[in-house]
Order: structure tokens, then C-alpha cells, then sequence
């Protein structure tokens, strides 16, 4: 038998499974919509969940694009103080992170997929849902034990596919959010261990950003030797684009004495 | 013919399509039979791009039961294999 035969037979089966269990065949009209409703609220909350794993996503992203930036600028410090190791280090880790936020942007990908797809599963359920409680009233108020089973066999045949597609669909976008949560608490542990942003944390056990916070004191010291020798231009201490001078200056140093 | 892809709702698709559905269905019914996973993807693919194209969307405030039940988008070999396992439909 073809695929489609199959499943097609046993999406009818569940459906009927449902109707032989009520003695009063109305009774099971109202249970079943119980149920829709119980899996109503179920499609909102998982399209609730999947958002708010997207946005922790989206939250990871900004957090590792500005340690990025920050890097980058390291890298950019280093260099002005001629030292390319440093620079090369920055780079290094730069590029790591990188493959991380491509990661987590196919995971966002992902997510946001989910998300539409979860939102218009209960729009469409919700349309079934209200067909339903129609069609069981008019049932209810036209009942007559003949007629009543084939009605409502036909009304929860319809309903119950629904219910199973957009129960599948859920336990879908679970398992999917699940896998993603787990990748996403690593990289929230990372984050947390310092191993992702010492780097960028001035003067915090970050060792690129410990050496160059040396480099421009060391740089400081000797600006201010050469000011009181010199007697004068006291400016280049107090202000901070002075700083990048002496910076200059130093790498100018460091040029002559290579 | 009423044609549901799983996750993607209800299609309307005109009973004079049905051996084009099932010349997709029997590259599908190869695929599983041989396990071979990538064949069977190509084959879902196809399968679900043709009832989109050939059907239209069946309004979604009806009760109406489908005359086809059709995998997801991007189901493996082993997710149809389970839900039919489910229900214990599928011999061997």
C-alpha cells in the first residue's frame, strides 16, 4: 500500500478510535472539543516558547557581534603599537567568533521558520475549532440517535486529522527548540565561564588587553619623563587624543631603534 | 480531492491529477522501499511542490476529511517510518 493510503488510514482510525469510547455519542461532541481547546492553548504557548528561543538567539548574536567590534578595534590598538602578534591573536579569535554567529544566524533561520509555520497552524486550527462548536450545537439541537452517529463521525473525522497534524507539528517544533536550547545554553555558559568575554573586558584577565593596557602606561610613563625634561607641553598627558600621539610617537621610537 | 501536507494544511486537487500524483508517489514508494534517504527527499520534495502547484488551499473553517494524508516537508525516511510504525500499519 502507497505511503499516502497509509497514513491516510490511520489519521481515520485515530479519529474514529475517539468516537467508541462515549455511551451518548453527543457526549463525546463536547469532550473532543475539550480537547481542541486544551490544544489550542497548547499550538499558542509552543508558538510562545519557539519566539522567546528566537530571541535569545537574537540576543547571543548582538553580544558576540559587539565582542567582534571590540576585537577588532584590539586588533586595530595593537597594530597602532606595532605589535602584530597581538594583533594576530585578536584577529584569530575574531574569526572564531564569526563562525559562531554564522552558526546561531542559521539557528535564527530556523526558528523564525518555526515560528510562522507553528502561527498559521493555529489560525487554521482555530478555524476548525469554530466550525466544530457550530456543527455540535446544531447537532445537539437536531439529535436524533439515527442520523446523530454519522454526523458526528464525520464532524470528528474532520476535527481529529486537524488535531493530529497540528499535534505532530508541535512535538516538531519541540524537539527542534529543544536541540537549539541546549546549543544556545553552551553558548550562554561560555559567555558566563569568561571564555568568550575576557577577551574584550578591559583590563580583566584578558590577556591581549593586558598586554596593551602595559603598553600605552608604559607609554604614559615616558611622556611624562620626556614632559618634565622638556619642561613643557604638559597637554600631551591630560587629553586623550594626546594619548594616541604619544602612541605614535612610540611606535615612531620603536621604528628608529628597529 | 481534498490532499493534506502535514504542518501545511489542506489542498483542493482536481481528481484528473491523481495519476500525476501517483507517478510522484511511486518514486516515493521506491525510495522507501530501497532506503535510500536521499532519494526519498527529492521524492517528498517533488511530491509536495506538485500538490502545491496543482491544488489550492480547501477553506480552513470546514470539517472535511482528506482523501490523501501526505509526510511533512523535510521528514526523513526514519519520522515517516515512525508514524506509521506508530499505529503498527506498516508490515516488517
Amino acid at each position: 500500500m502507497s505511503i499516502w493510503k497509509r497514513m491516510t488510514l490511520i489519521f481515520r482510525s485515530k479519529a474514529n478510535k475517539a468516537l467508541d469510547r462515549a455511551e451518548d455519542p453527543r457526549e463525546v461532541l463536547d469532550y473532543s472539543y475539550q480537547r481542541q481547546l486544551e490544544l489550542l492553548s497548547k499550538v499558542r504557548r509552543g508558538v510562545a516558547d519557539v519566539a522567546t528561543s528566537r530571541k535569545r538567539v537574537e540576543l547571543q548574536i548582538n553580544q558576540l557581534e559587539q565582542q567582534q567590534g571590540k576585537l577588532q578595534q584590539q586588533a586595530q590598538k595593537a597594530i597602532d603599537v606595532n605589535r602584530e602578534d597581538l594583533a594576530r591573536e585578536a584577529l584569530t579569535r575574531k574569526s572564531g567568533l564569526a563562525q559562531q554567529i554564522a552558526d546561531l544566524k542559521t539557528q535564527h533561520a530556523n526558528l523564525q521558520a518555526e515560528e510562522e509555520k507553528l502561527t498559521l497552524a493555529q489560525q487554521r486550527l482555530q478555524a476548525k475549532v469554530e466550525a466544530f462548536r457550530t456543527k455540535k450545537e446544531t447537532i445537539k439541537a437536531t439529535y436524533t440517535a439515527a442520523e446523530a452517529q454519522t454526523k458526528i463521525n464525520e464532524a470528528l473525522s474532520g476535527i481529529g486529522e486537524e488535531m493530529g497534524d497540528v499535534g505532530m507539528a508541535i512535538q516538531r517544533a519541540e524537539d527542534k527548540t529543544a536541540t537549539m536550547q541546549a546549543r544556545a545554553g553552551a553558548i550562554d555558559e561560555l559567555l558566563a565561564s569568561g571564555a568568550l568575554d575576557d577577551v574584550t573586558a578591559p583590563g580583566q584577565g584578558d590577556d591581549i588587553a593586558r598586554e596593551l593596557d602595559a603598553l600605552s602606561s608604559q607609554a604614559d610613563v615616558e611622556a611624562e619623563l620626556a614632559a618634565l625634561k622638556g619642561g613643557g607641553a604638559p597637554q600631551a598627558i591630560e587629553s586623550s587624543p594626546a594619548g594616541e600621539q604619544i602612541l605614535s610617537e612610540e611606535r615612531a621610537k620603536g621604528e628608529e631603534q628597529a | 480531492m481534498i490532499v493534506r501536507i502535514l504542518g501545511e494544511g489542506q489542498f483542493d486537487v482536481a481528481d484528473s491529477e491523481l495519476d500525476r500524483l501517483n507517478t510522484l508517489d511511486a518514486a516515493l514508494e521506491a525510495a522507501v522501499a530501497a532506503g535510500d534517504e536521499q532519494a526519498f527527499g527529492a521524492a517528498l520534495a517533488d511530491l509536495l511542490a506538485g500538490v502545491r502547484t496543482m491544488g489550492t488551499a480547501h477553506a480552513a473553517d470546514t470539517l472535511d476529511v482528506s482523501d490523501v494524508v501526505l509526510p511533512h516537508e523535510g521528514a526523513s525516511l526514519a519520522e515517516v517510518r515512525d508514524l506509521l510504525d506508530d499505529d503498527g500499519l506498516i508490515p516488517g
